[in-house]
């Protein structure tokens, strides 16, 4: 009867999600697409979670669901009520849908060779195995920012080189004119709990499911609520603060990676009784910065005064914050 | 028993939940239907929580589950009210 | 780790019957998101399924022994608003 239930919730997750992939590609509807892709982001958080993988189950909710789904509503609600897809040519669609199909091929062959291999040592048993000496306790953070921490540093990387992307594009998009007080009243103690929030996950990813990327997110979750809730009342950005705040992560982690070579002979190497501390290190500033990546992200583009020679006729007040280096 | 008592408490909330999926599946208009999903977020919610609790050994788990509690129940007051305003503000408009 | 929960077998296919139930919930809630013909529509169906997503999350955590999951839960519970948030306040909204 336990195994039936099991099966019949199993397969229900299954199908509804392959039914939401599947007409979230093919409806024409952008709006109805879009929503459906932020249903499927959330019920992917569920199906990580019945898979007993709680530290995907976190990452999907907050970035897949929340950041990606804010992201995604931004761009789409000034839309005009229908909006349709715009319209590909054939020959490009049957090669996409060709491509598609090779893949899954090739994705589902893996799988069920994967399911049917013979006995052998199995990576989560060497991944144990270390886990004493890679200073925390939890698998997934060891994985992450010890045996792989090369890995972690590249998508740091990648994730500055998107945000360069969009602030090389676009300016800001303009400031919001209403707020409602209910809002302004809720974001008075919502930001701080996200802020809170943030910093715990960040804290527990060393023995519990968390991390710099969850962290990085909350956090740029309260301050996009910050830029949304008090739209007139924002200060001007302090432009010098934010670009040192996108790269420190980086360049915290390409630091102590260098320190660790001179120490150890390789790059992030840890010395294994300094290993927590690093990564504990390492993982506030990635925090910082992937929180500063996505916020400007979804900003939608540069700041005024980035450049710093443009906008000449901008206000004295605000060339004046950004020469001194921020206000107060 | 307490397992009894918390299997009322869940299963009393799912009939919220069941209802008012439904009454947003069935109901004319927008604004019936963020009343539908106000009755199933604030009071399902809750019940699903309470049954949770009872269950729940550890003290700070507990905590945790209230405090999703009160986010769930003051995300659901702000989240209707500010759908249904940014509504009839385009509603308002096209007029 | 948690010690005790679900250690009686009436109380796991309760459990499960009630996860069961709560992802039907979810699925009826799913056609508005297909229907609703409006983007306020479509979006309380995802509200639905963010506060439906919170009470599964809160059974597994019971069901399958992990507390990390009331993390998740409250994460999903705190970013919910922040989704709202994020559609209503529009550059058209003039007063």
């Amino acid at each position: 009867m336990i195994e039936l239930l099991w099966s019949i919730f199993d397969i229900t997750l299954v199908l509804l999600l392959l039914t939401l992939a599947w007409t979230t590609c093919s409806t024409q509807d952008v709006k109805r697409a879009v929503t459906l892709f932020i249903a499927m982001g959330l019920l992917l958080a569920i199906v990580w979670a019945r898979l007993k993988a709680p530290d995907l189950a976190l990452a999907e909710a907050v970035i897949g669901a929340g950041i990606s789904g804010a992201l995604l509503l931004s761009a789409i609600k000034d839309y005009p009520a229908t909006t349709m897809v715009s319209h590909r040519s054939s020959l490009i669609e049957g090669i996409i849908n060709s491509l598609t199909l090779a893949l899954t091929i090739l994705m589902s062959w893996a799988v069920w060779h994967g399911l049917n291999m013979s006995d052998g040592i199995r990576l989560s048993e060497q991944v144990f195995s270390q886990l004493p000496v890679s200073g925390v306790s939890n698998p997934v953070t060891a994985v992450l920012l010890n045996y792989r921490a090369y890995d972690t540093l590249l998508e740091l990387a990648v994730v500055l080189t998107a945000v360069l992307t969009v602030l090389t594009l676009n300016e800001k998009r303009a400031d919001y004119e209403s707020s409602s007080p209910l809002l302004q009243g809720m974001t008075r103690w919502l930001v701080p709990l996200l802020v809170v929030t943030s910093g715990y996950l960040l804290w527990v990813g060393a023995h519990a499911p968390g991390g710099a990327f969850q962290a990085g997110a909350m956090l740029a979750a309260a301050m996009i609520l910050l830029q949304l809730a008090y739209p007139s009342r924002r200060p001007e950005f302090n432009n010098y603060l934010l670009k040192i705040l996108l790269v420190i992560g980086i360049f915290t982690f390409v630091l102590v990676g260098l320190w660790m070579m001179s120490l150890n002979d390789d790059f992030l190497a840890f010395t294994p009784a300094w290993a927590g501390t690093l990564i504990l290190i390492i993982e506030t500033a990635a925090t910082v910065s992937i929180a500063t990546a996505l916020t400007l992200a979804y900003l939608g583009g540069r700041p005024r005064g980035w450049e710093g020679t443009g906008r000449e006729d901008t206000n004295r007040t605000s060339r004046s914050i950004t020469e001194n280096g921020g206000a107060g | 028993m307490i397992d009894t008592l918390a299997i009322l408490a869940i299963f009393s909330g799912l009939f919220f939940f069941l209802s008012g999926s439904i009454g947003l599946l069935r109901l004319p208009d927008l604004f019936t239907r963020l009343h539908a999903l106000a009755k199933a977020d604030n009071v399902g919610l809750a019940l699903v929580a309470l049954g949770v609790i009872i269950l729940e050994p550890a003290v700070i788990n507990g905590i945790k589950i209230v405090i999703i509690w009160l986010l769930v129940m003051a995300a659901s007051a702000i989240s209707s009210h500010l759908v249904a305003r940014h509504a009839l503000r385009e509603n308002r408009k096209d007029d | 780790m948690m010690s005790g929960g679900a250690s009686t077998s009436i109380l796991t296919i309760a459990l499960l019957i009630a996860l069961n139930l709560l992802l039907l919930s979810l699925l009826i809630g799913l056609f508005r998101a297909w229907l609703g013909p409006s983007v306020e529509d479509r979006f309380s169906a995802i509200l639905l399924i963010g506060t439906g997503g919170v009470a599964i999350l809160l059974i597994l955590a019971i069901l399958l022994q992990i507390t990390a999951l009331y993390d998740v839960a409250l994460v999903l519970a705190l970013l919910a608003v922040v989704g709202t948030v994020a559609l209503t306040q529009s550059e058209s909204n003039h007063d």
